[in-house]
C-alpha cells in the first residue's frame, strides 16, 4: 500500500509498544481482557468493561466498517499538506473497538459510512509500518 | 445544591479581534479590570482566581501566573483545563467556593492572543493538541476534521443538511454585526457559506469559528452582596457538567453527547424546563455543534435542530434567540474564551438595554460550554432575579 515516506512514524509510548511491534510484522493486535473477554483500543491499563488489569495482546481480523469519515483539505503540516485531500476515518473493528486511521487506495475519496474495510500496513519515514485501512468489496 | 447560592456580579470582554500590541495575559487583565469595574469592585476585593490555559504563551501555572500579573495573592486559585468547557466549569467551581466560604469574590478569566501571538503554522499546530498524540495525530487531523466526522455521522443519522448548518453561520453573523465590539461587520448568506473553501468535508471555512485575540472575565460572589453592585447581578439558578471522553475515538457516541446529562442536571437544579428558557448562548465552534446542543438541551426535538436554525426562530427577534452576540463563529474565539463571551453576553442580556441586539424576553438565560470534541460539557441556567 502506498507509502508516506515524508510522514513521521508515530511516537511509541510504553502502553502501546506491543501494538507497534506487531505492526512492524504486519499483524494487528489489540488488548483483550483476561477476565471478561472485552477487546479494547487504544491500549490502556484497565479494562473499560470490568476494570480488570490483566490483558492479552490478541491478533484481530483487521476487518471493520466505516463509522464516519472526513476528506481533509486543510492539513496540519507541510508533509500532510502535500497529500491533501486525504481521508481520515473512524473504523469500527468487527471485534468491537473503534480506531482512527487513514483510508488509503485509489477509491478512498468515494468512501461512504458503513463501507467495509480491511487493514493494510503502510510504510512511513524510517520504514516504520502503521496500520491503515482500505475499502474492500463484498 | 447551588441554586441561589452565587451571583455573577460583573462581566466583560477584552478588546476583540487582532491585537498584536496585547499579550495573552494583558487581554485577561484587561477583561478582569473591566469585569471588576462592571461589578463596582476592585482587585483588592478579589480573594479567589480561576483561569484557563494558554497555547500561545509558555506559562506553566497559569492561575498563579495571572495572580502575579494582576498583583493579587488569592487564597483560592487554579487553572482549569477542560477546553471550551472551562469557563462554565470555572463558574461551577467558583460558585462552590463562595457557597462554602472558601472565597468571597472569585474572579474568572479565560482567553489568549490566539490570532497574533504565534505564527500561522504554530496556530494550526495548536489545533492538533486536542487529538490523541499516539492514535489520532498520526493520521493528520486538525480540530475541524474531528467535528467533520461528527457532522457526517449526524447528517447520516438525522438528515441534517449543509444548508441548515449554513443557516447557523448566517444567523450568528447577523447578530455579530449588531454588537458594537464585533470584528465582523458584513452579513453572510447561505450560498456564501456553502461556497467557502472546504476545510474538512462536510465543513467549509465559514462552518468554522474565528481565531481571535480575546479574553473575557466575570466576578462570582455571594448573594448578600447583590444590593451593593453597580448593576443587578445574574443569579445562578442551575449548573451541570458531564465529561464523557477526551478523544473522539473513545466518544461513547458521535450523536449523543454529555450535554444531555449536563442539561438535565442544570434544569433540575434550576427547577425549570427547556420551555421556560428565554434565550440561549450555545457553544458554536462549528455549525453542527449548536444544532446538536439545541436538541440535547431540549430546545428542539432530536433531528429538528437544523430546522430550528433555518426557520428564523433563533434570531434576536425570534421565538428563541440564540447566540445574540454572534458566538464563536462571528464574535470571538481564543482558546477557552469562546464560552466565556457567551456567559458575558447572557449577563448583559439579562440586565437589558443592549441596543439593537437586546432580546425581548430576558428573564432566563441558558448557556452551554463544550470542550474537546464534544468531550466536556457545562450547562448553566442564569436568572435575572433570585429563583
Amino acid at each position: 500500500m502506498e507509502p508516506w515516506p515524508d510522514i513521521p512514524g508515530p511516537d511509541v509510548n510504553a502502553d502501546a509498544a506491543p501494538y507497534w511491534a506487531a505492526a512492524a510484522e504486519g499483524r494487528l493486535v489489540i488488548q483483550k481482557c483476561a477476565d471478561c473477554g472485552t477487546f479494547r483500543f487504544y491500549p490502556r491499563h484497565l479494562c473499560p468493561g470490568c476494570g480488570g488489569d490483566a490483558a492479552a495482546w490478541t491478533e484481530v481480523s483487521g476487518r471493520g466498517a466505516v463509522h464516519s469519515f472526513t476528506v481533509v483539505h486543510r492539513a496540519p503540516t507541510p508533509a500532510f499538506r502535500a497529500l491533501a485531500p486525504y481521508v481520515i476515518a473512524l473504523i469500527d473493528l468487527d471485534e468491537g473497538p473503534r480506531m482512527m486511521a487513514n483510508l488509503l487506495g485509489a477509491d478512498a475519496l468515494e468512501t461512504a459510512i458503513g463501507d467495509p474495510v480491511g487493514v493494510v500496513f503502510q510504510e512511513r519515514a524510517g520504514g516504520v509500518r502503521v496500520p491503515q485501512f482500505v475499502r474492500r468489496s463484498g | 445544591m447551588l441554586r441561589n447560592k452565587a451571583i455573577i456580579a460583573g462581566a466583560a470582554d477584552s478588546d476583540i479581534g487582532k491585537l498584536p500590541e496585547m499579550s495573552g495575559l494583558a487581554l485577561n487583565a484587561q477583561a478582569a479590570k473591566r469585569a471588576l469595574d462592571d461589578a463596582g469592585m476592585t482587585l483588592a476585593d478579589v480573594d479567589g482566581l480561576l483561569t484557563a490555559y494558554s497555547l500561545t504563551e509558555p506559562y506553566f501555572m497559569l492561575g498563579t501566573v495571572l495572580a502575579e500579573h494582576l498583583g493579587i495573592a488569592p487564597r483560592y486559585c487554579a487553572s482549569l483545563v477542560v477546553g471550551g468547557g472551562t469557563p462554565g466549569a470555572a463558574l461551577h467551581h467558583a460558585a462552590m467556593a463562595v457557597a462554602t466560604g472558601q472565597a468571597e469574590v472569585v474572579l474568572v478569566t479565560a482567553g489568549e492572543n490566539r490570532a497574533t501571538g504565534q505564527s500561522r503554522d504554530a496556530a494550526v499546530q495548536a489545533l492538533t493538541q486536542v487529538g490523541h498524540p499516539y492514535f489520532e495525530t498520526p493520521y493528520g487531523p486538525l480540530v475541524p476534521a474531528f467535528y467533520a466526522m461528527v457532522a457526517r455521522r449526524y447528517m447520516h443519522e438525522y438528515g441534517t443538511t449543509r444548508e441548515e448548518m449554513a443557516h447557523v453561520a448566517v444567523r450568528a453573523r447577523d447578530h455579530a454585526v449588531r454588537h458594537p465590539a464585533s470584528p465582523m461587520t458584513d452579513r453572510l448568506d447561505v450560498e456564501t457559506v456553502l461556497a467557502s473553501k472546504p476545510i474538512a468535508e462536510p465543513l467549509s471555512m465559514l462552518d468554522c469559528c474565528l481565531i481571535s485575540d480575546a479574553a473575557g472575565a466575570f466576578v462570582v460572589t455571594t448573594p448578600d452582596r447583590a444590593a451593593d453592585l453597580f448593576h443587578p447581578p445574574a443569579w445562578l439558578w442551575g449548573i451541570g457538567e458531564s465529561h464523557t471522553h477526551e478523544h473522539i475515538t473513545l466518544a461513547p457516541s458521535l450523536t449523543e453527547t454529555g450535554a444531555l446529562r449536563s442539561g438535565r442536571d442544570a434544569y433540575a437544579m434550576a427547577g425549570i424546563t427547556p420551555a421556560d428558557v428565554d434565550f440561549a448562548e450555545l457553544y458554536d465552534c462549528f455549525t453542527i455543534v449548536p444544532i446538536i446542543e439545541a436538541e440535547e438541551l431540549g430546545l428542539a426535538e432530536r433531528g429538528a435542530g437544523g430546522e430550528l436554525f433555518a426557520s428564523g426562530e433563533t434570531a434576536i427577534e425570534g421565538r428563541l434567540p440564540v447566540n445574540t452576540h454572534g458566538g464563536l463563529l462571528s464574535y470571538a474565539q481564543a482558546g477557552a474564551s469562546g464560552g466565556l463571551h457567551g456567559i458575558v453576553e447572557a449577563v448583559r442580556q439579562l440586565r437589558g438595554a443592549q441596543g439593537e441586539r437586546q432580546v425581548e424576553n430576558h428573564d432566563i438565560a441558558l448557556v452551554h460550554n463544550e470542550g474537546g470534541v464534544l468531550s466536556s460539557h457545562c450547562t448553566m441556567v442564569l436568572g435575572r432575579e433570585k429563583r
